[in-house]
């Protein structure tokens, strides 16, 4: 299966603001940690190695 | 020169933003006891104007206070969306806001030095009216006035100050600051359309609460000599400008508005000098396609911006609307949109009022609407400020990590906000909607604006489905068979107007009203034969069925007056 990059996400902005808030009143440390947590939980539910390192390909490639 | 003046002039070039009108001491400041008038409306900005204008067209005579004896300055609100520029051919001056506005569809969107994607608005077909324009504020309050002008039942009083606010049980007494002392005037009603910092709502002791922005823009408006397309640039932490944000936009006549993002710390007082602002400009201007532009510097502002509202829209006899009532962070034009989406929402319910088709109960859902419509438009605008500004440094990770990848990653861009297209609340769950009891598709359930489609009278000229609609209730039939006996029966049944319009959604074109030329009413409205879209005053569909009797429009009218 492919990645897919096409817009995907039913409300973006309402998913955009829950992101957001999740992390409100968190230092760097605990949001970095929650992130962690965030792509883990993610991964699971995608489940396909395949696609997981598709995204993690495209995810590195905005590293400069 | 006096408002009337205003309509002789009509045509020309005129300086709106240099127009002085006179105060005119009227008879009401002579009289002995307070002069009882129905409407009273203080302010006349566009959201006042408009409301004015929409009330004597109901042939509701209004008196409209202003503080001022003069129209805005600066461009200020600039983006006019779609349905407010139909709420303004409802009120007679559509043509000359869109005639003179800038229309644009592509914007740029750029992080740090390089654009990251651009996109084209490539508007839905089938609407008389573009998405929005782009139209400085004064040309909208000159089209607004001049239109006033021509509307004998509008009372307009220059330096006219309210300064003081007595409610009754059937009556609001105001007190009237002018250059000849002070006066007093009763109206039934009283609509505060006095702007973010109200006078009224001071006066009576309420406030607007919510989030404030630590943050300041500048706003330059800005006359250059380029001829380059119509594009909104928006440039996220642009080397010219780092770490803050910029927005470039076209106006009428040569000039540009520029935003540019300055934080907190910035000294409002130093940012607005001519001598600061220029190096600003230019350093813009070398980093675009108009570097050798010349320029001259109209108007500058800075100004912060907060989310806020009053609990309530109404007290009593005295209603608020527009910014009186709500602020927005300007990202997204839903302050002056809204603003004049209030004022028609009141328009009709204080004319249904006034000629007592329904009771004061009526008002209570203008609030309960528009209170819902400004949750709304507060949360879009929140979300584009919060993803323009970010207020911690996760925020501002995602936001960049969202940005770079825009660049190649199409899902991205969906979640790029710059502020979003201005449109309608629909009002979901209000009291005036009758729920459907059969399934239809699309977007027009109760509650939402209508939306527009191409007709064909049946004289063959061409027209647009809300030029047809009525000024007060239309009832919009999809021929069959038996919806002759239908369209008779609502126009002798039914006590207040109504305007019966039969579309032909077929092949067939007898004894119909207008004909859906290229299907796009069947389409946007689900229509079948016999299907009936009930529209509210301020074009608002209101209730639908496939098939109804006279009895279920009857009774879904009463319930959009809240009289059941």
């Amino acid at each position: 299966m492919e990645l897919i990059t096409t817009p995907h996400l039913e409300s973006p902005d309402d998913f955009y603001e829950a992101l957001i808030e999740t992390h409100r009143d968190l230092d760097n440390a605990a949001s970095h940690a929650l992130n962690a947590r965030l792509v883990l939980l993610l991964a699971n539910h995608i489940g396909s190695l395949n696609v997981l390192q598709q995204a993690m390909q495209a995810a590195r490639g905005g590293v400069r | 020169m006096q408002l009337t003046d205003l309509a002789a002039r009509k045509g020309g070039d005129v300086d709106y933003q240099k127009l002085v009108f006179d105060y005119t001491r009227h008879p009401d400041q002579d009289a002995t006891t307070p002069i009882r008038r129905p409407v009273v409306v203080v302010g006349a900005g566009p959201v006042g104007l408009a409301l004015a204008i929409d009330l004597a067209q109901r042939e509701i005579p209004v008196v409209l206070l202003d503080n001022d004896n003069t129209l805005s300055t600066g461009s200020r609100a600039i983006c006019f969306a779609k349905r407010t520029l139909e709420i303004f051919d409802r009120l007679g001056c559509g043509d000359r806001m869109v005639d003179k506005g800038v229309s644009w569809n592509v914007g740029k969107v750029f992080f740090k030095n390089e654009q990251v994607y651009n996109f084209d608005l490539l508007p839905e077909v089938g609407h008389a009216r573009p998405a929005f324009i782009n139209l400085q504020q004064y040309y909208v309050e000159g089209y607004l006035a001049e239109r006033a002008a021509q509307l004998p039942l509008i009372d307009l009083r220059w330096k006219n100050k309210v300064a003081g606010v007595e409610q009754h049980g059937d009556h609001v007494t105001l007190t009237v600051e002018t250059p000849d002392g002070n006066y007093r005037i009763e109206a039934d009603y009283v609509a505060a359309c006095d702007g973010g910092r109200s006078t009224m709502r001071q006066l009576m002791g309420q406030e607007s609460k919510g989030q404030i922005f630590r943050d300041r823009f500048l706003i330059a408006d800005v006359k250059m000599d380029y001829d380059g397309p119509a594009e909104r640039w928006f440039w996220f932490d642009p080397a010219f400008h780092p770490n803050q944000s910029v927005l470039l936009h076209r106006q009428p006549d040569g000039v540009w508005r520029i935003d540019f993002q300055l934080g907190w710390d910035a000294n409002p007082d130093e940012e607005k000098k001519p001598e600061n602002i220029i190096p600003r400009v230019k350093a813009l201007l070398a980093h675009s396609a108009m570097k050798d532009a010349d320029f001259e510097l109209e108007w500058a502002s800075v100004y912060t911006f907060a989310c806020l509202r009053m609990d309530r829209f109404r007290h009593g006899r005295v209603i608020f609307a527009g910014d009186s009532a709500h602020g927005v962070s300007p990202f997204g034009a839903r302050g002056a949109n809204s603003g004049v989406q209030d004022a028609e929402n009141l328009a009709w319910k204080l004319a249904a009022i006034m000629n007592k088709q329904a009771n004061d109960a009526l008002l209570d859902t203008y609030a309960d609407e528009r209170e819902y419509a400004a949750d709304e438009n507060i949360r879009n605008s929140t979300r584009a400020t919060d993803f323009i500004t970010p207020k911690s440094d996760i925020s501002r990770l995602f936001r960049d990590a969202v940005l770079e990848l825009s660049k190649s990653q199409p899902f991205a861009r969906t979640l790029v906000n710059s502020g979003r297209l201005s449109v309608p609340a629909t009002l979901h769950g209000s009291t005036l909607n009758t729920p459907d009891a059969e399934p239809f598709a699309g977007r027009m359930v109760p509650g939402a604006a209508a939306a527009d489609a191409p007709v064909v009278r049946t004289d063959g000229t061409s027209s647009w489905l809300l030029r047809e609609l009525g000024t007060g209730f239309t009832a919009l039939i999809a021929q069959s068979p038996d919806n002759d006996e239908l369209a008779r029966s609502i126009r002798s049944a039914v006590a207040v107007p109504v305007k019966v319009l039969r579309v032909a959604t077929g092949s067939q074109t007898t004894l119909v009203d207008v004909v859906d030329v290229q299907g796009l009413v069947t389409q946007r409205y689900d229509m079948r034969p016999g299907t009936v879209y009930l529209f509210r005053p301020d074009q608002h569909v209101c209730a639908r069925w496939r098939n109804p009797t006279v009895n279920q429009v009857k009774g879904a009218i009463q319930r959009a007056l809240a009289v059941v």
